[in-house]
Order: structure tokens, then C-alpha cells, then sequence
């Protein structure tokens, strides 16, 4: 689980407490500030200073900035790698639960952690990777220049350094829910002659849809945001090779504070965006599971 | 529960898709995974000894691991004790907006590291928001090994709050009760009876934030200042061994950070796997 990407639902059974068994008022109220100001400090501030320092030099500069050409191409840039990396990881993300949660076999804790690989290393060790097998170079360097395939400094490398990192996603969501959800219904399904993919259609699919669509996006989140892989490999070249991080940089650097924010602004609203899909996500799953909120009702 | 529906005593499924699915897998993940991240072995196997040991042993490399792993300790040390208040005021009492803090506590995984970073910069430096009140204090954030602290806990917060949230979600309250009833005030029933069961995710938390402070990049940055010797993180000087075209000098420098990586990994997994085995034996 070292994605994170884990769904907890808060229950409203351990927030109900008999007074004996929890802390006095002064206590409570103590800890909800500490907690709050710490949220405020570190999570709240960041995301409003975003939208005020693109606004900063009026709305104008703040709509210029996202018409730039250069900020189009990294937009279009940023699209086109989501679109190959996400569809790409999902694919896999299902093979591997599939795998990993209807069946048993050796070696599935390994296999488990060889998944969670790529969260262990760094988004520079990333690029790096890939830098080292297709970079002038690297071991393919010579024979992809004999044959004029640029990977590096170009889109397929891009794709492949975004991929590598939000590589495990998708499975890291499914994995734990296909796994508490068992067989029987897979297994009742084949028993009466179902096929492969009428069993998946139809069975497995309708009851992982909501962890489905939060892996996806969260993968998608993380693919249009990544900055320190794609960094390694772009090459950085303006209008061609930059994504919106790399664009987001280049015009911090040039203390074109404004357009920074500007550009920035726009990955704020994709995070949030996530982040309410998550909660309505959340919300739906409370919603239909009638033991939870029997359970709650206590 | 869980473990007694899937643990199936029948040796084959009756499912299909099972030599498709696996096979799908691990080509997937040799060719995309594996195999990349082996051609760093084969590199560095291509420096003598005395060659990688000069390199990783450079002042400037020191020092740049020094950094890293300094205020990775420190960032995932303080979201050990926030991420537990968090965890326990989400998990434990009402209050209004509560769920909005809740789907709050996501955003460091949703957010571009490259926004957060230029946003924790314009607060923290000297002439923004907070920066411009903690200055006359002397306390200078953004630029400063302080600042990169700094990022790194606002990259490493979800991990402590999402593994203590759920296992504090499922204590019994009949411990705290037996513990009540035996006469423990509140503070020696958290240190003795609540405490030693948040360990594991603690610990799997804080090894979590740990790992990814290491390796982080693009929040980073902006925040550092980047002066070698003093704020520059590892990743960084990869980065700059590599635009110099240096690669065996940027494998070397990775490789060490891989291997810690991979321990820290292999660390993990045994903490979740000692912790999930304690779950299904009580």
C-alpha cells in the first residue's frame, strides 16, 4: 500500500464516544486547532497563494498566460502522454488484481512488492532510467540513431518515463479491494457457464467500478503532474518537449511569477477535481453498502 | 473475515484468465520496470570500485545525501506526530468540515509536486506571507535546509494519516474500557493500550514519508535554493551530472539511493505484512 492511494471512509461509530473513553473538552478542542492550523500551514495556504499570485497582475495576464502558444503545446503535451500512460496502466492495473486476487500461486508477495517498485524510486532515478537504455548514450543509443528513432528529448520517452511512474496506481486501488471482495461471485458466474470476459462484464467489473474510476484518475492526476521523470528526459525543448510542470518551471525562472501561477492554477483545479471525484466516490460507497451504515446508525 | 473466504483450500480456480492475466503482468513489468531499472546495475557494474567509490564519496555528493536523508528524518519525524493528531481528531471527534479536511489531507498526492513547490516558496520566502513574519524572528524558511524540511512534510503527511487513520477506525473500544475500568486516567490508557497497537502503522508511516522524501524532487527545488554543499538534495545533483553529460557520475549517485530505497521498500512490506498477519491471527 506505499501509493497511499488507499480509500478510507471515515464511519460515524468511532466519532460517537461515551465520555469515559475519550478526552475532555479543553483536550479536544486543543488537538482539532493544533490539527487544523498544521492543515492550514502546510496544505491550505500553498493551494490559495496559487490562485492569488496568478491573479496577482489582474485577470488579463492571467487569461494571457494560459492562450500562450508555448502554454497550448504543453497543454497538448500533457494530454497526449495522459492519454497513452493512463489507458496503458488501467490495462495492467486489472491483469495484475485479476492475477493477484482470484488466484493463488508462489511468489504473489513478491510480485506484489515488485508493483510498488516504482514508488520506491526517486522521479529523477526515473528518467534516469530511461535516459541510460535510449539516451545517445545509453545500450539502444547507437542503433536507435543508425535508424533516426529519437526516444529521449521526445514524446515516447515522455511516455514511457510517465508511465514508469504512475505505474502502479491503478493495481495499488484494485489489488485491495478485488482481494476483500473474494471468488464466490466469479466462481458462481463460471458455474453457470459464463465465459472470460462475461464473467469480468458483468460480475467483477460492476462491483469495482467506483476503486476503478479513483485509481484512473488519481493515475491521470499523477501522469499530468509529473515533473521530476519527465524533467530527466524532455530535454526541455520550448513549444515542443515541455509538459505544464516543465512549463510551470520555465516561466518561474524567468520570474514570470503571474503566468507561473496562472499555468499552476490549472493543475490545482485537476487536483481538486480528483479529490471531489474521491469524496463522491466515497460518499456512493457509503451509501450502498447497507451493513456500514447499520453499523453507523448505532 | 476476510482471510477465511479467500484462502481457499482448492488447489485450482475455476476461474479463467489466469495464465493470460499473470502473463500480461509480469511481461508488462519486466519490460516497463525490470528490465529499465536493471540497466543501472549493468552501468554502474561498468565502473571499477575505485571509480564508484570516488564518486560517491565527493564532498559535494556527502553532502547532498546528508541533506536528503537529514531532512527526510526530520519531515517524516514531524508528520509521525501531526499525522497521529490528524489521524486521531479525524477518526475520534466531530467537528464542522470535518470531511473537507478529510478529502484535504489527499492533496499532496493529487497536487503536481512542481505547483506545490512554487507555492510553498512564495509563502515561505522572505517576502511572503508567513515567510515575511518569521524573518524578523530570525527564522529564515524558504532557501534553507528548513524549507526543504518543510516540503517534504507537505509530501509526506497523507502517508502517516492514511495508515494510522484505518487501524485507529477499527480499535475496540473495549480496551480503552477494561483500561478505564482497572483506573488508568486518559493519557496512561493512549500511552499503554492505545499507543503499542498504532506502532506498526506508525512506523510503516513514517518509513512511507521517509522513503518518498528521499527521493523527491520537483517540490523541492524551488523551495532549496540548490547551494551545493549546503541545500542541495541528491536528485538534484543527479540531475545536474546528467545535463553535464556525466552519466556514470549520475548512476553512481542513484545506485546508493536505489539501494536505500529498496531496503526502506523491503522494510515496508514486512512491517504491513507483520501487521496484516496480526490482524488474522486475533
Amino acid at each position: 500500500m506505499a501509493g497511499g492511494a488507499v480509500t478510507v471512509q471515515l464511519s460515524e461509530k468511532a466519532a460517537h464516544r461515551p465520555k469515559h473513553i475519550t478526552e475532555s473538552v479543553g483536550v479536544r478542542i486543543v488537538l482539532i486547532s493544533i490539527a487544523l492550523l498544521f492543515l492550514v500551514l502546510v496544505v491550505l495556504l500553498p493551494l490559495l497563494s496559487v490562485f492569488i499570485e496568478a491573479f496577482k497582475k489582474g485577470a488579463d495576464v492571467y487569461f494571457a498566460a494560459l492562450r500562450d502558444p508555448d502554454a497550448l503545446s504543453a497543454l497538448r503535451l500533457t494530454l497526449t502522454t495522459a492519454i497513452i500512460a493512463v489507458p496503458l496502466n488501467t490495462v495492467f492495473g486489472i491483469a495484475a488484481a485479476w492475477a493477484i486476487s482470484k488466484f493463488r500461486f508462489r511468489g504473489k508477495n513478491i510480485l506484489i512488492t515488485l508493483i510498488d517498485l516504482p514508488f520506491a524510486v526517486s522521479p529523477v532515478i526515473s528518467g534516469l532510467v530511461f535516459v541510460l537504455l535510449f539516451g545517445a548514450q545509453g545500450f539502444f543509443g547507437q542503433w536507435l540513431q543508425a535508424h533516426d528513432i529519437k526516444l529521449i528529448f521526445a514524446l515516447p520517452g515522455i511516455v514511457l518515463a510517465t508511465t514508469f511512474v504512475t505505474f502502479p496506481f491503478v493495481a495499488r486501488e484494485l489489488i485491495p479491494l478485488m482481494q476483500a471482495q473474494g471468488v464466490q461471485e466469479e466462481e458462481a458466474a463460471a458455474s453457470l457457464g459464463a465465459r472470460g470476459f462475461q464473467i469480468f462484464w458483468r460480475v467483477t467489473l460492476p462491483n469495482i467500478k467506483w476503486g476503478l474510476l479513483y485509481g484512473v484518475i488519481l493515475c491521470n492526476a499523477r501522469a499530468m503532474g509529473e515533473f521530476g521523470a519527465v524533467s530527466v528526459v524532455s530535454g526541455h525543448i520550448r513549444g515542443e518537449t515541455n509538459t505544464l510542470p516543465l512549463h510551470i518551471e520555465i516561466l518561474y525562472n524567468e520570474y514570470q511569477f503571474a503566468a507561473s501561477f496562472a499555468v499552476a492554477s490549472l493543475l490545482v483545479m485537476l487536483a481538486v477535481l480528483t479529490l471531489i471525484v474521491k469524496s463522491f466516490i466515497e460518499w456512493r460507497t457509503n451509501a450502498k453498502s447497507p451493513e456500514r451504515s447499520a453499523d453507523d446508525a448505532h | 473475515m476476510k482471510g477465511s473466504t479467500s484462502k481457499r483450500t482448492k488447489p485450482r480456480s475455476v476461474l479463467p484468465g489466469f495464465g493470460l492475466s499473470l502473463g500480461f503482468t509480469i511481461f508488462y513489468l519486466s519490460v516497463l520496470v525490470i528490465i529499465p531499472l536493471a540497466g543501472i546495475f549493468v552501468k554502474t557494474s561498468g565502473l571499477t570500485p575505485e571509480q564508484f567509490w570516488h564518486t560517491v564519496s565527493n564532498a559535494r555528493v556527502i553532502a547532498s545525501y546528508k541533506v536528503s536523508f537529514l531532512t527526510s528524518f526530520y519531515a517524516a519525524l514531524v508528520n509521525l506526530v501531526f499525522g497521529l493528531i490528524i489521524a486521531w481528531v479525524l477518526v475520534r471527534y466531530r467537528f464542522p468540515g470535518k470531511k473537507l479536511i478529510d478529502s484535504l489531507i489527499d492533496m499532496p498526492f493529487a497536487l503536481p509536486t512542481a505547483v506545490a513547490g512554487i507555492s510553498l516558496t512564495a509563502i515561505y520566502a522572505p517576502n511572503g506571507w508567513v515567510g515575511k513574519l518569521a524573518e524578523p524572528l530570525g527564522l529564515k524558511i524558504a532557501f534553507t535546509p528548513l524549507g526543504i524540511t518543510l516540503a517534504l512534510i507537505f509530501i509526506g503527511l497523507p502517508f502517516v494519516v492514511r495508515t494510522v487513520q484505518p487501524v485507529l477506525q477499527d480499535l475496540d473500544n473495549e480496551v480503552e474500557e477494561a483500561a478505564v475500568m482497572l483506573g488508568a486516567f486518559r493519557w496512561r490508557t493512549f500511552r499503554r493500550v492505545i499507543l503499542p497497537e498504532l506502532i506498526p502503522a506508525l512506523l510503516t508511516g513514517f518509513a512511507l514519508a521517509f522513503a518518498r522524501g528521499i527521493g523527491e524532487f520537483g517540490s523541492v527545488v524551488f523551495i532549496s535554493g540548490n547551494m551545493p554543499m549546503k541545500t542541495e538534495i541528491a536528485p538534484l545533483l543527479i540531475m545536474t551530472k546528467l545535463e553535464q553529460y556525466d552519466y556514470k557520475g549520475a548512476t553512481a549517485i542513484a545506485m546508493v539511493m536505489l539501494i536505500v530505497s529498496f531496503i526502506l521498500l523491503l522494510l515496508i512490506n514486512y512491517l504491513q505484512w507483520r501487521s496484516n498477519r496480526r490482524v488474522v491471527t486475533a
